[in-house]
C-alpha cells in the first residue's frame, strides 16, 4: 500500500520492467504467458462455476437415455464390446467439442468487449495467446470429464480407473479441446460476425461430431464417410479413449499413433491460428 | 525524432479510405488529442499505431519504432485503453491487473508493489476484491487505465476514454489522466468527440473529418484562429469542416456505442 513514501516509491516504479533476453528466456516467456491467458480462464470459473453443471446435461442424455436404448437394440455392431461401454469414450469426445467450439464466439464477444485488443497489443506473442485460449477450453473441459466419468459409471460401464490411463485420458480432453478451440477461434477470426459465426458453427459441429466414430464404429461407414472420418482429428481423439477409459479398451490406431496425430494438429493450429487471430480486430 | 509520428498514413478498407495521408507528429510529455465525429476515421488510425491494423499506405513511428516492423518493440512502449469494455467482469480489479501484469512481463517481486500502486494512484484500492462486474463505469474506465499504466509505457493510447459517464465520472478521468502525464511524464493521445474534454485535457488537437486531418494546433491558437470573441472549440470544428459535430456512425457503430455506454451508465 501507498504510505507516506508515495513519491519515493512512484519513482522507484517509474521505469519499465527489464526485459530478459536470449532464446531460453523467450520459450520460458512463450510457456508462462500461455499460461496466463488459462490462468484467467481457470480464475473466470473459479468465480462462476455454474457452466460446468448446466454442460453435463447434453453428455447425461447421450450415455442415459440414448446409450441405453441403442444397448438394449443391439442396433450397432460393436464386437465383444457393449454398446453403452462403446459410446462412453464418444460422448465424453462430443462434449469437449461442444465446449471447445464455443470459444469462437467468445472470441467474437470478448472482441466486441474490447478484451481481444488489450491482449494484441500487450507484449504475448500471438501463438501464445491462441494457445493460452486453447489451454482454457481444456480447463472446462476437464470437470467436465470428471461428470462424465461419474455418469458412466452411474450406467455400469466398465472403467479403468488406473492412474496413467486417467492421466491419459485427461491429456487427450485437453489436446482434444485445443484442437476444436483453435479451429473455432480461426473460423471466428475469418467471419468476424457473431450472427456468421452461430451458422456456420451449427453446420460444422454436427459433421463432426457423426463424421467419426463417437457413437458408431468407423467400419460401418460407407466409403467417402470413412474418408472423411479417417480425416477428423475427433476420430483418433476417440480411439485414444477408447483405448484407456474402458477395463478392455482397445485402441483401432494404436495409442502413439493417436497421441502424434492430435499434438502435430495442435502445433499446426496454433502456427495458423497465430497469424488469423489477430484479423478478428480488424 | 518526436515520440510519435505519421508519415502519409492511410487505410483503406475495399473503396472506403477510413483515414486518408494522416501526417501528424507528437513530442514527449504532450497530451494530443484527436478531435473529430464517429467515423472520422480516428479509432483507425490509433488501431494502426498500436499495431492492431496494418497502413494500407504510408508510415508511422511510436518510440522511435516503425509500428510496420517493430512491432514487438511498439508493443512493450504503449499502453491502451479500447473505447469498449476491456476489463473482465467475471474477475476481480485485481485480477484483472495481475493477468496483464504477467503479460507484461513484470517480475514476481515488483508485482505486488506495482499493482497496488497502480490501484491507489487510480483511487481503486478499496474495490480491489469486488468483481468488475460490480464496478460502476467510471471505476472501470480508471481500473482499465490502472491496467495498462503497471508497466510505464511511454505513450498511453485512450480510445474516448469518458464515452458513455457521467460528468462526475467523467471529471475524475480527466483528472487521474493529468496526473499520469504530471508523475510519470507519459505522452497521451486520445480520441474524443467532446469539444470539452479536448478543452480540459489537451495540450494540441487535430480536428479530423472523413478521414483526414482538418488542423493542429493548441486549443487557444485554434480558438483565436476564427474571428469571434470567447469561441468555442465547437465553433472550431464547424469553421474547419463545414458541418456540425454529430454522429454518422452506422448501424454496427451506433450499436456498440449505446452498448458500451449502457453497460458504463
Amino acid at each position: 500500500m501507498i504510505l507516506g513514501d508515495e513519491d519515493e516509491q512512484l519513482a522507484v516504479l517509474a521505469e519499465p520492467p527489464v526485459r530478459k533476453q536470449g532464446p531460453f528466456a523467450v520459450t520460458v516467456a512463450f510457456v508462462k504467458k500461455t499460461l496466463v491467458i488459462a490462468e484467467m480462464e481457470v480464475r473466470r470459473l473459479r468465480h462462476d462455476p455454474t457452466d460446468i453443471v448446466t454442460r453435463a446435461v447434453q453428455p447425461a442424455i447421450w450415455l442415459v437415455v440414448f446409450g441405453q436404448v441403442f444397448t438394449r437394440t443391439r442396433a450397432i455392431p460393436t464386437g465383444h464390446m457393449r454398446y453403452i461401454d462403446f459410446m462412453a469414450p464418444g460422448v465424453l469426445a462430443q462434449s469437449v467439442l461442444f465446449i471447445a467450439i464455443f470459444y469462437g464466439i467468445a472470441v467474437i464477444w470478448e472482441r466486441d468487449l474490447g478484451i481481444i485488443q488489450k491482449f494484441l497489443v500487450s507484449p504475448t506473442p500471438r501463438q501464445a495467446l491462441v494457445l493460452g485460449r486453447a489451454l482454457s477450453a481444456g480447463a472446462r473441459a476437464l470437470p467436465q470429464a470428471l461428470i462424465i466419468y461419474v455418469l458412466a459409471l452411474l450406467v455400469g460401464v466398465h472403467m479403468n480407473f488406473r492412474p496413467l490411463a486417467l492421466i491419459g485420458v485427461m491429456v487427450a480432453v485437453v489436446l482434444g479441446a485445443c484442437i476444436f478451440a483453435i479451429f473455432s477461434m480461426i473460423i471466428a477470426a475469418l467471419v468476424k460476425k457473431r450472427e456468421r459465426f452461430m451458422g456456420i458453427g451449427q453446420v460444422l459441429t454436427m459433421p463432426l461430431f457423426f463424421a467419426s466414430n463417437a457413437i458408431y464404429p468407423i467400419s460401418i461407414m460407407p466409403a467417402w464417410l470413412r474418408a472423411i472420418a479417417h480425416a477428423n482429428p475427433l476420430t483418433y481423439e476417440v480411439d485414444a479413449l477408447r483405448g484407456l477409459m474402458l477395463e478392455h479398451g482397445e485402441c483401432i490406431y494404436g495409442l502413439g499413433f493417436d497421441f502424434a496425430v492430435l499434438v502435430c494438429v495442435v502445433i499446426l493450429f496454433v502456427v495458423i491460428g497465430g497469424r488469423i487471430y489477430p484479423r478478428v480486430v480488424i | 525524432m518526436s515520440i510519435l509520428e505519421t508519415k502519409e498514413i492511410t487505410r483503406c478498407f475495399g473503396a472506403l479510405t477510413a483515414v486518408d495521408r494522416v501526417s501528424i507528429s507528437v513530442e514527449a510529455g504532450e497530451v494530443f488529442g484527436l478531435l473529430g465525429p464517429n467515423g472520422a476515421g480516428k479509432s483507425t488510425l490509433i488501431k494502426m499505431m498500436i499495431t492492431l491494423l496494418p497502413p494500407t499506405t504510408g508510415q508511422a513511428w511510436v518510440a522511435g519504432f516503425d509500428v510496420a516492423r517493430k512491432g514487438s518493440e511498439v508493443r512493450r512502449s504503449i499502453g491502451y485503453v479500447p473505447q469498449a469494455i476491456s476489463a473482465d467482469g467475471q474477475l476481480t480489479g485485481y485480477e484483472n491487473l495481475l493477468i496483464l501484469a504477467k503479460l507484461y512481463d513484470i517480475p514476481r517481486r515488483e508485482r505486488q508493489t506495482r499493482i497496488q500502486n497502480a490501484l491507489a494512484f487510480m483511487g481503486l484500492a478499496d474495490s480491489a476484491e469486488k468483481l468488475v462486474s460490480d464496478y460502476s463505469g467510471g471505476m472501470i474506465r480508471r481500473l482499465e487505465i490502472a491496467q495498462s499504466m503497471m508497466h510505464r509505457p511511454r505513450v498511453m493510447f485512450l480510445d474516448e476514454p469518458t464515452l458513455g459517464l457521467d460528468p462526475g465520472a467523467r471529471a475524475a478521468v480527466w483528472q487521474h489522466v493529468g496526473r499520469l502525464r504530471d508523475r510519470f511524464g507519459m505522452t497521451i493521445f486520445l480520441t474524443t468527440n467532446l469539444m470539452e474534454e479536448a478543452d480540459a485535457l489537451c495540450s494540441r488537437v487535430a480536428i479530423m473529418n472523413h478521414g483526414k486531418v482538418m488542423v493542429i494546433g493548441t486549443p487557444e491558437a485554434l480558438k483565436s484562429c476564427i474571428s469571434k470573441e470567447n469561441a468555442s472549440l465547437d465553433e472550431v470544428f464547424i469553421h474547419y469542416t463545414g458541418e456540425k459535430l454529430e454522429s454518422p456512425g452506422g448501424y454496427r457503430d451506433t450499436w456498440r456505442r449505446r452498448r458500451t455506454a449502457r453497460r458504463l451508465g
